[in-house]
């Protein structure tokens, strides 16, 4: 089966970056069971499974990866909730302080996450967000920065042999 | 009383979270089952306890972390750390920086290096493949990612295979992660003594 990973990098099957995927078949196999753990999980907590799509999307816009939006462009139609549609984009607020509060922890762990500090927890909670749903964000946004740099890594390999 | 330390270091410290990690003996059977495939089987750690808040998260990180970190073949053990240090500088995580520095240290006893990063982080200058290695990864832990297919030549010259530059991704990016919840949902604490 090709996983998201393989299916965006587009490495040839017969090159030797492909074959070097193929011997790395498991990390593959978990990363994807990762995606469906942070992206739609049976227990969604605080954070449905709209508006995960909507943050992995805005997260993906700021790293500028196309084919990652598309993907998460994809499961926020398919969830077919509107409210949370803004949130796809940086600098999109849904009027909801749970949410915009969660949306700008999003882009902090994408685009600084070396400044994040104890006060940025405390921002999360003054907005009402519980500590569970602090925990799922910050591995949906951990998870989807890991995904952006294989992709990418994997495309640079692919560019330079 | 512990302080929390700033500067980067090999002498690991303990880690406080900021959010209230899960009880042990309330845990639901989701989260147990999620904290059993956790490497420490000697008391569980405030941190992996504060990540069982989300255990479908943690049951799958777990042994894709020690997969990408310790699996075989491939890239060295050493190098493997220094892709994870290297993100870690990129996101300034000084825990994963000094747990990671002291296992590059088990296997390679090489001071002068970890030395050399502490004190000039991305501007380090190290011998040729370590250098190769250090900055492929620091490139491809930024936001926006500055790692170019440039880059990625210079790790072919410098001798890595595809199979160890496919692990080398996989190690910064993997840190790429750890980094996001270890440095951002607490602090490092100076250890006791």
């Amino acid at each position: 089966m090709t996983t998201l990973i393989e299916k965006l990098a587009g490495i040839p099957t017969g090159s030797k970056l492909g074959a070097a995927l193929k011997t790395r078949a498991e990390v593959l196999r978990l990363s994807e069971a990762a995606h469906d753990a942070v992206l739609v999980p049976r227990d969604p907590g605080g954070l449905s499974h709209a508006l995960r799509a909507a943050l992995a999307a805005r997260m993906c816009r700021h790293l500028g990866s196309a084919a990652l939006v598309a993907h998460y462009d994809g499961y926020l139609a398919h969830s077919g909730d509107a409210d949370v549609a803004a949130l796809a984009q940086p600098g999109g607020v849904s009027g909801d302080p749970r949410q915009d509060a969660m949306a700008r922890h999003a882009d902090l762990l994408t685009l600084s996450p070396r400044n994040a500090t104890r006060g940025d927890i405390e921002a999360l909670r003054s907005a009402g967000v519980g500590e569970p749903d602090i925990v799922r964000l910050s591995e949906l946004a951990a998870f989807v920065n890991y995904q952006l740099r294989v992709v990418a890594g994997l495309v640079l390999l692919r560019d330079a042999s | 009383m512990s302080k929390p330390v700033h500067d980067f270091t090999a002498k690991v410290p303990e880690w406080s979270p900021y959010v209230t990690p899960v009880e042990f003996a309330s845990a639901t059977p989701a989260q147990l089952s999620a904290m059993k495939v956790t490497p420490s089987n000697k008391g569980v750690s405030a941190y992996v306890l504060t990540l069982a808040h989300d255990p479908e998260s943690l049951e799958v990180r777990s042994p894709l972390f020690n997969l990408i970190m310790y699996g075989k073949d491939g890239l060295s053990p050493a190098e493997r750390e220094l892709g994870a240090i290297a993100a870690s500088v990129v996101n300034r995580c000084i825990y994963c920086t000094a747990v990671h520095a002291s296992r590059f240290l088990a296997h390679t006893k090489r001071t002068e290096l970890i030395e050399t990063v502490f004190a000039d982080e991305l501007q380090a200058r190290l011998p040729p493949r370590d250098q190769a290695v250090f900055d492929f990864a620091a490139r491809l832990s930024t936001t926006p990612i500055a790692a170019t297919v440039a880059d990625a030549g210079v790790l072919k010259e410098a001798g890595l295979s595809e199979l160890e530059q496919l692990d080398l991704i996989l190690s910064a990016a993997i840190f790429g992660w750890a980094n996001r919840l270890m440095h951002t949902l607490g602090e490092p604490l100076a250890a006791e003594g």
